[in-house]
């Protein structure tokens, strides 16, 4: 018989309340989605007709299967949108709480600086700093277990790319401090 | 039995200890990929992807195959004991599997599950090692109208078949080809839709996008969904396995049917989603008790996951035989396909038999090594969730980065990486369907491509796409399916 009584029970430290504001409805992201999509549409639309959407006497052009799939995506966002328009009166519910939006900008504004830290500082670097500080700041680990953990993966990863599978990363102005 | 000495030659090619080593690997690293949280089999294979880039072919597709078997059966693992589906083609899993859990006999639903997705495997896998080679020399005789025929039914299917909304299964797929498109064109060597950004002429790269579409947003709602879990610990006897085996002929029509209906809607596009909820409800209906459904009956974990995994692998029918992927783990396959330097399609059979038969033999051995593996590591695995989610997110990216990265060895890749991530994240929460715009992506340009050639051989003439039978039922069909929620309506008033 398995010792199936066991129990793992993972908490979150960090767990806010449930009841939050929405910040937005569905319906409104819904739509804000589709307008951006139409606006895509035309713009590739204009661009694959100033491409050329004729034939000439090799077939069509190069503007011609783009364009008339920008069409295609511009009819189905007009549809979309004439849907939420038309179809009123459905529950609207929240595309994300406040509280939601806080824990999903917790974790994309760290990825975007890590981005850009792997731009300047190479990408071993900025995940040893991304590891840690996600670590140490959002999961309210301790500070040197964040700190080691982040080292040991960082380093972890550099081995297995960079020497076992030769496969090269930016490495930014570090590369230059170990004359290389 | 031609394919008999085939598949011992593709175990010939496997059996070398460098090869072993690696599908060991990539079967810890599935199931690991298949445990954790926010991430299952696409994604884990997109973002372990770039370890294969300097390997040979070969090897590459056999770790990369044993990474999906992995998470596939690790998907089980967190399904039943903690309720929480990996994938959505697990769902049908906890509805039998966790009640299992909570009366104590966790270790009877995972060696349930483990050993019906072998055997739905095993069925699938049969059926490529003896369909496959037909249906590859068959379409040897493919021209350009027919390719195009495929494809365009493949995209019709899709829509005409998909249980999203219509008009957001046409988007995802309308700005898929749209994506596929930027850049060098092909056939005219003229840059489209780049407007003089430098960095776009090389196109955006389908890997780059699923790295982004699957990790990063996974990685989002996550985090957004507060992550919190409760659940049992197991661990599996001997005892238990050989009792769960012993039962295993009663349920010889629930495994058959399940197989049959995965391995129809894994080569037809309908997916791995579907068939284990067919597979559940069929094996409900046709029950002679069926209220015992969803309070923890044995084969109510028996039939969706021979389905769901009979399906899984006969997705990779047509990605071989036809260049086609029949699933969206199946399309980053084929991505990978062409970083390897390999052309998909119907001439790999022919030009890569070690490549092809090398694939299939690891499909065998990968689901026997596969099943032994979680049958005795299971708790080694369900303790792995134990890890705070805040140590795994930030390795999760670094991990997405490093791939995304290496493709193209471009920063701007990153970058696009996050951008995708934050799309894949909106399109998710309104439903528009993530699978359509990677298949689309990944297809496009082929797609394309053989629609130009095809007109340049017809001089413009679109009846070409009707110039033989054979073109022209598949363009019929692809029609048809394309317009079947209208015409199965129409179908349904005339009989009133």
């Amino acid at each position: 018989m398995a010792r199936s009584d066991e129990e793992i029970v993972v908490g979150d430290p960090a767990a806010p309340p449930v009841e939050s504001a929405p910040v937005a409805s569905t319906r409104s992201v819904e739509l804000a989605v589709y307008l951006c999509l139409l606006g895509l549409a035309a713009l590739l639309a204009f661009d694959n007709w100033r491409t050329g959407i004729g034939w000439e006497s090799t077939g069509p052009k190069a503007g011609y299967f783009p364009f008339y799939l920008s069409l295609i995506l511009a009819a189905a966002s007009l549809f979309g949108i004439a849907k939420e328009l038309v179809v009123r009166g459905r529950g609207s519910e929240a595309f994300v709480t406040r509280d939601q939006l806080g824990r999903v900008l917790q974790v994309l504004a760290p990825t975007i600086a890590f981005c850009a830290l792997t731009q300047f500082l190479g990408l071993y670097v900025a995940s040893f700093l991304l590891i840690a500080g996600f670590m140490g700041y959002v999961g309210r680990i301790a500070w040197w277990k964040s700190i080691a953990t982040a080292f040991v993966f960082s380093a972890l990863m550099f081995v297995t790319f960079e020497i076992a599978f030769d496969v090269i990363m930016p490495k930014g102005p570090v590369e230059a401090l170990f004359g290389r | 039995m031609e394919a008999f000495g085939l598949l011992l030659y593709g175990f010939g090619v496997l059996l070398t200890w460098k090869v072993l080593a690696l599908m060991l690997v990539g079967l810890v690293l599935g199931i690991f990929v298949g445990v954790l949280p926010g991430l299952g089999g696409p994604n884990g294979v997109a973002i372990l992807l770039p370890l294969t880039f300097t390997m040979d072919p070969t090897s590459a597709i056999v770790m990369l195959s044993c990474i999906y078997w992995g998470a596939l059966f690790g998907g089980a693992i967190t399904s039943i004991l903690f309720n929480i589906p990996g994938e959505a083609w697990s769902v049908a899993t906890t509805f039998d599997g966790y009640p299992m859990a909570q009366q104590g006999k966790a270790a009877e639903a995972l060696t349930a599950a483990f050993t019906s997705s072998f055997i739905g495997s095993l069925v699938a896998v049969l059926l490529i090692t003896f369909l496959a080679p037909g249906i590859a020399s068959f379409a040897l005789r493919f021209g350009p109208p027919e390719f195009f025929a495929v494809y365009l039914l493949t995209f019709c299917s899709f829509v005409g078949l998909g249980r999203e909304e219509k008009h957001k299964t046409l988007i995802s797929m309308a700005l898929g080809l749209l994506l596929a498109g930027v850049g060098m064109d092909t056939v005219s060597a003229q840059l489209r839709m780049t407007f003089g950004w430098s960095e776009l002429y090389r196109g955006i790269n389908f890997l780059v996008a699923v790295i982004g579409l699957f990790g990063i947003s996974e990685i989002l709602l996550t985090m957004e969904e507060r992550l919190a879990l409760r659940g049992h610990a197991a661990s599996i006897s001997l005892r238990v396995v050989l009792r769960v085996w012993m039962d295993l002929p009663r349920y010889w029509v629930t495994l058959i049917r399940s197989s049959v209906i995965g391995c129809w809607l894994g080569i037809t596009p309908g997916g791995a989603i579907a068939a284990s909820f067919m597979g559940y409800n069929l094996a409900k209906r046709f029950s002679d008790d069926k209220d015992s459904f969803g309070k923890g009956r044995i084969e109510g974990v028996f039939a969706p996951e021979t389905a769901a995994h009979a399906s899984g692998t006969s997705a990779l029918l047509p990605m071989l035989a036809l260049g086609i992927p029949g699933s969206g783990t199946a399309a980053i396959l084929l991505g990978g396909l062409m970083v390897w330097g390999l052309n998909p399609g119907p001439l790999l059979f022919v030009e890569h038999k070690d490549f092809v038969w090398g694939l299939i033999a690891s499909m065998y051995l990968g689901n026997v090594v596969g099943l032994m593996l979680v049958l005795t590591t299971v708790p080694v695995f369900a303790s792995v969730l134990r890890v705070p989610f805040a140590a795994i997110a930030p390795m999760i990216v670094v991990s997405c980065a490093i791939g995304a990265f290496a493709i193209q060895n471009a920063m701007f890749d990153i970058w696009l990486m996050l951008g995708f991530g934050v799309l894949g994240y909106v399109f998710k929460k309104i439903s528009i369907p993530l699978a359509p715009l990677t298949l689309a992506m990944v297809l496009g340009s082929r797609a394309e491509d053989n629609f130009r050639l095809s007109m340049i051989g017809a001089n413009g003439d679109l009846r070409v796409f009707w110039s033989n039978g054979l073109v022209g039922s598949i363009t019929t069909l692809a029609l048809v399916l394309l317009f079947w929620p209208a015409i199965s309506r129409a179908i349904a008033l005339v009989r009133k």
